[in-house]
């Protein structure tokens, strides 16, 4: 009899909760939801990190690729990605591009040198004004150049990809 | 040569494309070849990057979390990617380079005129 009302209220809350064995899976559920919502966290954590590790790698043969196919230029893809993966801020981007373009120049460097495009005429007097004008920016990262120089710098550039194009 | 070389330094040192600046100078009014002026803007900024990565260093500038990644797969893709500026000729890697200013100049002036 006993029974029998249990198994027709199976369906209704009031067995739910009245049943020893739902509940004893209930609490159980309970029990190790902390678990796995902890373990499903943990792995979304992986999971981010994982897709940043391949997003920097995949980041890093863009910026070789480039660096090396135009023997420059790269610093200049690097420092927004910099910026939205690694969260840094302006001035850190701005500085550790340079960072990681070192090790990447170098590399190409050699090739080029090795295909015999070098001369060391220009190289020294243009080597010179870069090696000033470098320390110069270097201590001006201090103070980032104001919107108006980057305003012109972009205009330059792109007059001068004109400019190569024809 | 040593004023353009100065004005690409200058932006080189903030981190903002020195050599940009100082390939299309080079080819444009000094009249260079594109794969010479490549690789003398890579060596030059070799020295100075040193220099200035010392001085960003001082300074606080350098953060080295994750960056591991990017050198490590960039190394090798700048190989490949030397390997074929030796191949092509260097009038169509002037074209190429002309193109990639263009898209970089116009991605910068958004990236400013966003802010």
């Amino acid at each position: 009899m006993k029974l029998n009302k249990g198994r027709a209220n199976f369906g209704s809350n009031r067995a739910r909760e009245e049943s020893p064995f739902i509940k004893m899976h209930v609490t159980n559920l309970v029990r190790y939801k902390p678990d796995i919502s902890n373990c499903n966290q943990k792995s979304k954590e992986q999971n981010k990190k994982k897709y940043e590790r391949l997003f920097l790698i995949l980041s890093g043969a863009v910026i070789g690729l480039l660096n090396g196919f135009f023997g420059g230029g790269g610093g200049m893809v690097c420092v927004p990605i910099l910026e939205k993966v690694l969260k840094l801020d302006n001035k850190h981007a701005h500085a550790t591009a340079i960072a990681v373009i070192l090790p990447i120049s170098l590399i190409s460097a050699f090739i080029y040198v090795y295909n015999g495009y070098l001369e060391s005429f220009p190289l020294l007097i243009v080597g010179g004004g870069v090696l000033a004008g470098g320390v110069l920016g270097s201590y001006a990262l201090k103070v980032l150049p104001p919107k108006a120089i980057r305003i012109i710098f972009a205009i330059v550039m792109f007059a001068g990809g004109i400019k190569l194009i024809f | 040569m040593v004023l353009f070389g100065f004005a690409a330094g200058i932006f080189g040192g903030l981190g903002m494309g020195g050599g940009t600046l100082l390939i299309p100078l080079l080819t444009i009014f000094l009249g260079l070849d594109q794969k010479l002026s490549q690789g003398i803007n890579l060596i030059t900024f070799l020295v100075m990057a040193l220099i200035a990565i010392i001085i960003h260093y001082k300074n606080g500038y350098i953060a080295t979390k994750g960056i591991v990644y990017i050198v490590l797969s960039g190394i090798i893709f700048s190989a490949i990617g030397a390997l074929v500026a030796g191949i092509l000729p260097s009038k169509v890697l002037r074209i190429a380079f002309g193109v990639f200013l263009c898209v970089l100049s116009v991605i910068e002036l958004f990236k400013v005129l966003k802010k």
